[in-house]
C-alpha cells in the first residue's frame, strides 16, 4: 500500500532521512518510534508528499508520487493525516470541518457528506458538538474531531504524527481509545507516537528510527523484548522505567 | 447677535466672508452633489477592482510559484513607488499613444487608476494576512486533497480576510480621498466640481470647506467601521 525505496531527505546540509526502504502492506498498523529529531515526522510526511524526498521513490496505492506530474492531490484524497496540532479549520464549525473536503474535493453531495459526518462524530463521541467551533472544544475533543474529519474522507490510509503529544495527560487516553478502535478496521495506519502502551496494544509492526535510519523493524514483542541495537536499548531504558 | 458677527473680521471680508457662503449655498451645492455622486461611483467601482486585484496578487506573492510571485512583486513595487497622479496622467495621455485611439472615459481612468494603485496596497495587506495564518492550515488542506488554489480559497484566505479587514477598510478610506486625482483630467468628481465652482467665482474658502466636509462624511463611517472591526477582532 505504501512503498518507499531509497528515500533520502536533506534540509540544507542536514540529512533527515538516509536511504530508507520501507514497505507497508494494506491493512497493516505500523507504529514509528524514535527520539526527537530522528526523522519520524519527515518520514511520515514523505508518505503524502507534504515533504518532497531529495532522492528515492514513494509509491502509494500503486501511484508513484515522486514521478514528474504525479497526481498527488488525487492520491491525498485517500491518504488522511492527523496532525500533532490538530489543524482543524478554525473558521468552520465541527460539522463543516468534516464535510468541506468531501464536498469540495471529492464532489460528494452535501446530504451524504453530512450523513457520514454525523456517523463519524458519533463514533468519536462528539455528536453534540457538531455546531461548535474548534476553539470551543478541549484539545482532546479537537483531536477526536480531526480524526473524524480524516475518516469522513473514507481513507485507505491514515497517517498520525504524534496525535497525542500536544494534549494534557488526562486527555491522551480518550484520543488513543479512538485510534485503537480504528485499528480493527481494514485501514492501513502509520502512527508516529511516544505512547509505548499504544504500540504494544495496537501495532502489528514497530519500526525504530534514529538519525534518519531504521534501526529496528519487527513485531512489538521483538521491539520491546529483543531489540538488536544498543541505541534502541538506550532509548527504551530511558522511556520505559 | 449680528453685532457679534459684525465684530468678527473674517466673516466681513476675505476668503471666508458671509456673501461667499451665500453664493455657495445658492449656486454651488448642486454642482458639488453631482461631483460627490461621481466620486462615489469611481470609489465604489475602484474599490471592487482593488479588492479583486489585491486578493489575486496577494495570493500570488504569498505563493511558491516563482513566476507569479515575481510578477506580483513587480506589480506591487511599481504601483507603490510611483505617484498615483503620474499613473493617472499616463493612463490619460500615454495610453492613446500606445494603443492608437484608446481614449478611455475619465471615470474609467479614475476607476482603473485608484483600483490598480490601491490593489497594490491591498495585495501587501493580504500577503501579510496569509503569512500570518499558520502553515498547518495549508498543510491540513493539502493533505485532504485540496490543490494550492483551493486551499487558499476555502481555508487560508477566509481566515486571513478576517485579520486584514481593519487595514483593508483603512485602504478604502484612502481610496475615496485619492479619487480626487482625477480632478486634473477634468474627472467631474467632487474635487473637480469644487475646483471649477471656486475658480469661476473665486469663492475658494467656503467651497473647499464644504468639499472637505463632504469627503469627511463619506470617509468617517468607514473609519468608524475599521475601528469596530479591530475591536471585535481583539475581543475573540
Ligand atoms: N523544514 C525543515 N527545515 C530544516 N530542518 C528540518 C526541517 N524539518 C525537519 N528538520 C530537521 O530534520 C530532522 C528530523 O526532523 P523531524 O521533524 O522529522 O524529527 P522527528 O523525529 O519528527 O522529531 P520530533 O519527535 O521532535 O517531532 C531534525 O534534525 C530537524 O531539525
Ligand atoms: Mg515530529
Amino acid at each position: 500500500m505504501i512503498k518507499l525505496t531509497g528515500v533520502s531527505k536533506h534540509f540544507g546540509s542536514h540529512q533527515a532521512l538516509k536511504n530508507i526502504d520501507l514497505e507497508v502492506p494494506a491493512g497493516q498498523k505500523l507504529v514509528v518510534i524514535g527520539p526527537s529529531g530522528s526523522g519520524k515526522s519527515t518520514l511520515i510526511r514523505c508518505m503524502n508528499m507534504l515533504e518532497k524526498p531529495s532522492a528515492g521513490q514513494v509509491i502509494v496505492d500503486g501511484v508513484d508520487l515522486t514521478a514528474h506530474r504525479a497526481p498527488i492531490a488525487k492520491v491525498r484524497q485517500s491518504v488522511a493525516m492527523v496532525f500533532q496540532q490538530f489543524n482543524l479549520y478554525p473558521h468552520k464549525t465541527v460539522l463543516e470541518n468534516l464535510t468541506l473536503a468531501p464536498i469540495v474535493v471529492r464532489g460528494v453531495s452535501k446530504d451524504e457528506a453530512t450523513e457520514t459526518a454525523l456517523q463519524y462524530l458519533e463514533r468519536v463521541g462528539l455528536s453534540e458538538k457538531k455546531d461548535k467551533y474548534p476553539a470551543q472544544l478541549s484539545g482532546g475533543q479537537q483531536q477526536r474531531v480531526a480524526i473524524a474529519r480524516a475518516l469522513n474522507m473514507h481513507p485507505k490510509i491514515m497517517l498520525f504524527d504524534e496525535p497525542t503529544s500536544a494534549l494534557d495527560p488526562e486527555m491522551i487516553q480518550e484520543v488513543l481509545e479512538v485510534i485503537v478502535g480504528l485499528a480493527d478496521s481494514g485501514i492501513t495506519m502509520v502512527v508516529v507516537t511516544h505512547e509505548m502502551g499504544f504500540a504494544k496494544e495496537a501495532a502489528d509492526r514497530v519500526i525504530f528510527i534514529d538519525e534518519g535510519e531504521i534501526l529496528e523493524d519487527g513485531t512489538p514483542i521483538h521491539f520491546f523484548e529483543n531489540p538488536q541495537h544498543d541505541r534502541t536499548k538506550l532509548f527504551l531504558s530511558k522511556i520505559l522505567r | 447677535m449680528s453685532e457679534f458677527f459684525a465684530s468678527i473680521g473674517f466673516l466681513q471680508e476675505g476668503p471666508f466672508a458671509v456673501p461667499r457662503w451665500e453664493a455657495l449655498f445658492e449656486k454651488g451645492m448642486d454642482t458639488l452633489w453631482q461631483g460627490a455622486a461621481t466620486t462615489l461611483l469611481v470609489a465604489s467601482l475602484g474599490l471592487a477592482l482593488a479588492l479583486v486585484l489585491g486578493i489575486v496578487i496577494g495570493v500570488m506573492s504569498a505563493s511558491h510559484w516563482r513566476i507569479p510571485r515575481a510578477f506580483a512583486r513587480g506589480y506591487v513595487e511599481f504601483f507603490q513607488n510611483t505617484p498615483l497622479l503620474i499613473q493617472v496622467f499616463m493612463l490619460y495621455n500615454a495610453l492613446p499613444l500606445l494603443f492608437e485611439g484608446l481614449f478611455l472615459p475619465v471615470v474609467t481612468i479614475g476607476i482603473l487608476g485608484v483600483g490598480m494603485y490601491h490593489g497594490a496596497y491591498i495585495a501587501e495587506v493580504v500577503r501579510a494576512g496569509i503569512q500570518s495564518i499558520g502553515r498547518g492550515q495549508l498543510e491540513a488542506a493539502l493533505s485532504q486533497g485540496f490543490g494550492y488554489v483551493g486551499a487558499m480559497r476555502y481555508i487560508v484566505v477566509p481566515q486571513a480576510m478576517r485579520i486584514v479587514l481593519p487595514p483593508m477598510t483603512n485602504q478604502a478610506v484612502s481610496l475615496i480621498k485619492n479619487t480626487s486625482v482625477i480632478a486634473i483630467i477634468a474627472g467631474g468628481d467632487l474635487m473637480y466640481a469644487g475646483d471649477s465652482f471656486a475658480g469661476r467665482f473665486g469663492h475658494y474658502g467656503p467651497t473647499y470647506v464644504m468639499v472637505g466636509l463632504i469627503y469627511f462624511l463619506m470617509c468617517f463611517p468607514l473609519a468608524i467601521l475599521a475601528r469596530r472591526l479591530e475591536e471585535r477582532l481583539r475581543a475573540d
